[in-house]
């Protein structure tokens, strides 16, 4: 009850305010005027004189001097006192949003001077009008400045008690006999109105209705913003649900009244669908939040070891998210499909286990290496079937491979850029680190999540140790120092980093050179088969602290020195994947080189199936797993790739049970008959590395974005590596880590991993763009094998064919010119009888090939090119009508379609010039 | 909404949602956070807006806050009385300044309002002396205390009025790449 009465309460004195003005009964007003404090009577005045300006205001278009009518300032003199709490609100909304004192106090003064000037307007607009009046009013207005002032200085003393006072108002007049004066505050407004347009001059009724509706629409907005903006205002909660509740309801009643006629209703309706709107978005808001996973989990780890190593899984958390979306993609659009609708299992031989394999398809050590029937799986890019549509949907599968892997690398970069151009909005400017050294240390540096007493503990020494840093660092800024041995040393440890650097590359480019001269060999030994990820896995663990150990003769700052670092594992990181790359590039040459021999030993043998098998349409009848099939190099590749992740999914987790774990299972148990103690001596527990995981994450993505063309189920064994590890790192950090000594800035470098992870996603995406551009698809395997595949041979098919036919056809004029030449008179016609009989009777030896192939109906394209060319092209149809029943003209005939109606005649035509001879 | 729950009403919930930067299960877990603190104070209805405080000593020991050499001033600022005792919107009110979601310029302001230690609105040599003696534990020299207090000033006092204004504050606050970071309490 209370609440709806102050509600209607606002509502009117936000009207007032806006100048609308009320007509009401006095009686009221009066009575329960009596039992408010004194603070009101100097407010009383400015209330009046604002709503004098209001008129003033609103009805200065008609006339500057007739404005205030004898009718309207009566109305003014009777509402004056009813006013009253009218300004109480303004009053309040003033304290509002004048949050410090100064600012109150120059507002009022502003308002002060205003009302002054208003002074002298109404002298000189009243003077002709009723002069009792006019100088009461007047007597009121001098006083006003000083009251103001007075005022002015107890809101200075005790602004908040100020708030309470009003609120008791509120109160005591809501609780006042006014309840049936403001059953509606609608109904209020719409008299309000006809009252003030009854005032003014009928001419000026249009433009003060309208500046009125602008003026509510204007106050409804800005409700709206307070409302939307409240949660970002420095106040107390209780202010804020007050003033909160206050905009909603004036928002609600007035909104609606906004409009005309059928616009109101309208404007309703979209004022309610907003508010549903609103509230769905809210829900849904409620509902997405709930469903980010692991929240607690690294609420956890935040608490023990600060933001920077949570970053660590925030940004596991956020991969896993990109990675769940190229998931759903890929299976979604590739993978089901292919299982669902494409053929089953061993229709083809590209889906099938060859003969030779099949014995060890099924052990787990060939599983393991993603050989036997994972290889011949939809895993892998050898198995999709070049069909251009499967399925009774009529599925492209070839074009949706292609778009998937086209949208997996747009989305990613969609993904990363927006998420670092909000980073960077959120970080706003990065200044320079040296301005603000000292102050950013002593403001900044407490770490507000921390919420465990050890990491408490590190934090505050290593908050100490970075001030006596800083303090040192300043003292020795103004010392001189031997600049040239510190460059000397840069420059020297620059050029050991990148010996190493090139060092590992040359190592593993060495190695993968050496592992492809095995594939020779029958029998490989374990190290061999995995001596590429045991070298790249082992430089990954010894050079990163070798790089440190050298970056200890540059002497820069720690965090330079940490940016170096970064940059150089990054290096070593990109130099091995390229190296491999390389690697891979060379061996899918060689795969390419031995293709082209299969191909021809493939095509020979599909050609013989051919010339056997005239009448079957459909592939012979020989076992999928005995066909000759080529290596399919992108199978290789993908392979390749995988082979890389797990063992790199192995070896993090390896060194996480052996690194950590066992580590600290060492200190924890040994420390007990030990003659040190292990625990803050030498072994101690390890620290979380947060680069060299975070670096470890970006590469495997990049692996990810590499391989997932080529094997489209890499990504779903991305999807379970990072969903273990984000629980086993979890368990591992909060069991066998403690909390870093040095202190690494998470927020600095979160835009600083996603420029990597952007660079990475680039440098993948050069070598699948410069795979699919250079080189040609597998023939046998894969959803563009034959597409192209097809397309290379019959171009070349008509190249050859028409070479041919130019020739034969050069042959054939030089011929006929002789002929022409020696009989020149002979009928053609006796000619051509006498041409045929020969024919019949000696077949040329050449020809022979040429009758073979024309005996087969289905025959490949160069002999029908041939056919169809040498139809068209063929001297005039005369002599046909003489052999055979006449055809039909196949000039339109496209050569490469199957045609079976001239068998018989190519091979006979060409006779007459050859039984010339 | 199928769930029920009888601590606030819809309308109650609602204000408090737009009023801080929490969702409404956010905000009926720091209810909980809230009445755990002192079950036998809180009642479990907040429909009729009790009026519960909680004391600064129950407060400053939670998780969140305890290893924190700011509690105390933390508490103070958000509470109402200025001594640390909390009400449920004072205790809304801090998790929502200090919460992820909430703009750096309301976390400058409150931080400001933090480091002023003697409540004066300036963030004088007094309030930096105090401010590093919680941060270092007392473990620096009186002399590089000083120094480094006159540092600061000499980096932030835009001024030169020898202490630092809420403006000047906020100038030097909003380049720090680690303040949003760190400014911030999950709960």
């Amino acid at each position: 009850m209370v609440n709806t009465n102050k509600t209607k309460k606002n509502n009117r004195e936000d009207l007032e305010k806006i100048g609308i003005q009320i007509d009401a009964d006095e009686t009221t007003d009066t009575a329960e005027e009596e039992d408010d404090d004194n603070e009101e009577e100097d407010i009383k005045q400015p209330a009046k004189i604002r709503k004098k300006q209001n008129n003033r205001k609103s009805s200065k278009p008609s006339d500057e001097d007739e404005d205030n009518s004898d009718e309207d300032t009566k109305l003014k003199a009777r509402n004056n006192r009813r006013r009253l709490p009218v300004q109480n609100g303004i009053r309040k909304n003033k304290n509002d949003k004048d949050d410090e004192s100064d600012e109150e106090k120059s507002t009022d003064t502003a308002k002060n001077s205003r009302t002054k000037a208003r002074n002298k307007d109404n002298g000189k607009g009243e003077e002709s009008d009723d002069n009792s009046e006019l100088e009461g009013e007047n007597k009121k207005t001098r006083k006003n400045p000083v009251h103001n002032n007075n005022r002015n200085n107890r809101n200075n003393a005790n602004k908040r008690q100020k708030d309470e006072d009003n609120k008791k108002v509120k109160q005591a007049n809501s609780r006042g006999n006014r309840k049936g004066e403001k059953d509606n505050g609608k109904d209020k407004k719409k008299k309000g109105k006809s009252s003030s347009s009854s005032s003014s001059s009928s001419d000026s009724e249009d433009t003060l209705s309208e500046g009125e509706l602008a003026k509510v629409l204007e106050e409804v907005e800005e409700k709206k913003m307070l409302i939307a903006a409240i949660r970002t205002k420095a106040w107390r909660m209780k202010r804020k649900l007050t003033t909160l509740k206050e905009s909603q309801e004036f928002v609600e009643k007035f909104e609606g009244a906004l409009g005309k006629g059928k616009g109101r209703k309208f404007y309703a309706y979209k004022v309610m669908m907003m508010k549903k709107w609103i509230k769905f978005k809210r829900d849904f808001e409620n509902f997405k939040t709930s469903c980010i996973p692991w929240e607690m989990k690294i609420k956890e780890i935040e608490s023990h070891f600060g933001s920077s190593v949570a970053s660590y899984f925030i940004f596991l958390r956020w991969l896993y998210g990109i990675n769940l979306v190229l998931f759903s993609l890929t299976f979604g659009l590739v993978v089901i499909p292919e299982v669902l609708m494409g053929l089953p299992y061993g229709s083809i031989p590209r889906k099938t286990v060859p003969r030779k394999e099949q014995p060890t398809a099924m052990d787990f050590s060939v599983l393991w290496e993603f050989g036997g029937y994972i290889k011949y799986s939809a895993l892998f890019y050898g198995y999709y079937n070049n069909e251009r549509m499967i399925g009774v949907f009529k599925y492209r599968l070839p074009l949706s491979y292609f778009m998937v892997g086209v949208g997996s690398f747009g989305y990613s970069l969609m993904v990363v850029i927006r998420t670092m151009a909000r980073n960077a909005r959120e970080n706003g400017i990065d200044g320079d680190d040296g301005d603000f050294n000292f102050s950013w240390k002593m403001f900044t540096s407490w770490d507000y999540l921390i919420g465990n007493p050890e990491t408490a503990d590190n934090k505050f020494a290593s908050i100490t140790t970075s001030f006596k840093e800083s303090i040192v660092d300043e003292e020795e800024s103004q010392k001189d120092e031997n600049i040239h041995l510190r460059r000397f040393l840069i420059v020297l440890a620059n050029f050991l980093i990148f010996c190493c650097l090139a060092g590992s590359g040359y190592l593993i480019f060495y190695v993968v050179k050496k592992s492809q001269t095995y594939s020779t060999l029958e029998e490989l030994t374990w190290y061999q088969k995995n001596e590429i990820d045991i070298v790249m896995a082992l430089l990954g663990m010894f050079v990163p602290p070798l790089f440190e150990t050298i970056a200890g003769l540059e002497n820069y700052h720690p965090r330079i020195a940490l940016k170096w670092q970064l940059w150089r594992m990054f290096a070593l990181f990109l130099g091995n994947l390229y190296t491999f790359l390389l690697a891979l590039i060379d061996q899918v040459n060689a795969q390419l080189a031995e293709e082209e021999s299969i191909k021809n030993k493939t095509l020979a043998m599909v050609n013989s199936f051919n010339f056997t098998n005239s009448t079957s349409e459909s592939i012979p009848a020989i076992d999928p797993a005995d066909f000759p099939r080529g290596p399919c190099w992108e199978t290789g590749v993908g392979l390749e790739f995988t082979k890389l992740t797990v063992s790199d999914i192995l070896v993090t987790y390896g060194s996480i049970l052996v690194g950590d774990f066992l580590r600290a299972l060492f200190v924890r148990f040994i420390n007990y008959c030990w003659c040190w103690d292990l625990e803050y001596g030498f072994p101690s527990y390890t620290e979380f590395d947060i680069s060299g995981n975070v670096l470890g994450l970006i590469f495997n993505q990049g692996m990810i974005w590499m391989g997932t063309f080529y094997s489209p189920g890499l990504i779903g064994i991305n999807i379970l590596r990072l969903l273990t590890s984000m629980y086993f790192q979890c368990w591992a950090v909060m069991c066998c880590n403690v909390p870093q000594s040095r202190v690494f800035k998470a927020s600095g470098s979160n835009n600083f991993y996603m420029s990597l992870l952007l660079l990475i996603l680039f440098l993948s995406l050069l070598p699948v763009i410069y795979t699919i551009m250079t080189f040609t698809p597998s023939f046998d395997c894969g959803p563009f094998s034959l597409a192209i595949y097809y397309l290379n041979a019959t171009s070349k098919t008509y190249e050859t064919a028409n070479l041919e036919l130019k020739r034969k056809m050069q042959m054939l004029r030089d011929e006929q010119k002789n002929r022409r030449n020696n009989k020149y008179t002979v009928n053609p016609m006796l000619q051509d009888l006498e041409d045929l009989l020969p024919n019949n009777a000696n077949v040329n030896k050449p020809e022979s090939n040429q009758i073979v192939i024309g005996k087969q109906p289905n025959e490949a394209t160069r002999a029908n090119g041939k056919h169809g060319k040498e139809m068209t092209l063929a001297p005039p149809p005369p002599r046909m009508v003489v052999t055979k029943p006449p055809n039909p003209r196949q000039v339109s005939h496209i050569p490469g379609q199957p045609r079976s109606g001239t068998p018989g005649s190519g091979p006979r035509r060409p006779s007459p010039g050859q039984s010339r001879h | 909404m199928g769930n029920k729950q009888t601590i606030f009403t819809a309308q109650q919930l609602d204000a408090y949602q737009d009023c801080t930067f929490f969702t409404r299960k956010e905000i009926l877990r720091l209810f909980h956070r809230y009445r755990d603190l002192a079950p036998h104070l809180v009642p479990l209805s907040y429909k009729d807006n009790p009026d519960v405080t909680i004391p600064y000593e129950l407060i400053g020991s939670m998780p969140e806050l305890k290893d924190n050499p700011f509690r105390q001033r933390i508490a103070e600022v958000f509470s109402e009385d200025n001594e640390g005792n909390m009400t449920l919107d004072d205790f809304l009110d801090m998790f929502s300044v200090l919460s992820e979601m909430a703009p750096r310029d309301l976390k400058a302001c409150y931080a400001f309002k933090i480091y002023d230690f003697n409540n004066d609105n300036f963030i004088c040599k007094s309030d930096l002396e105090k401010t590093l003696l919680k941060l270092t534990r007392n473990e620096l020299t009186p002399e590089e205390v000083n120094l480094v207090c006159e540092k600061v000033l000499d980096e932030s006092d835009l001024d030169n009025d020898g202490k630092l204004s809420l403006e000047d504050f906020q100038h030097m606050i909003i380049q720090a790449p680690d303040f949003l970071s760190t400014f911030h309490i999950r709960i």
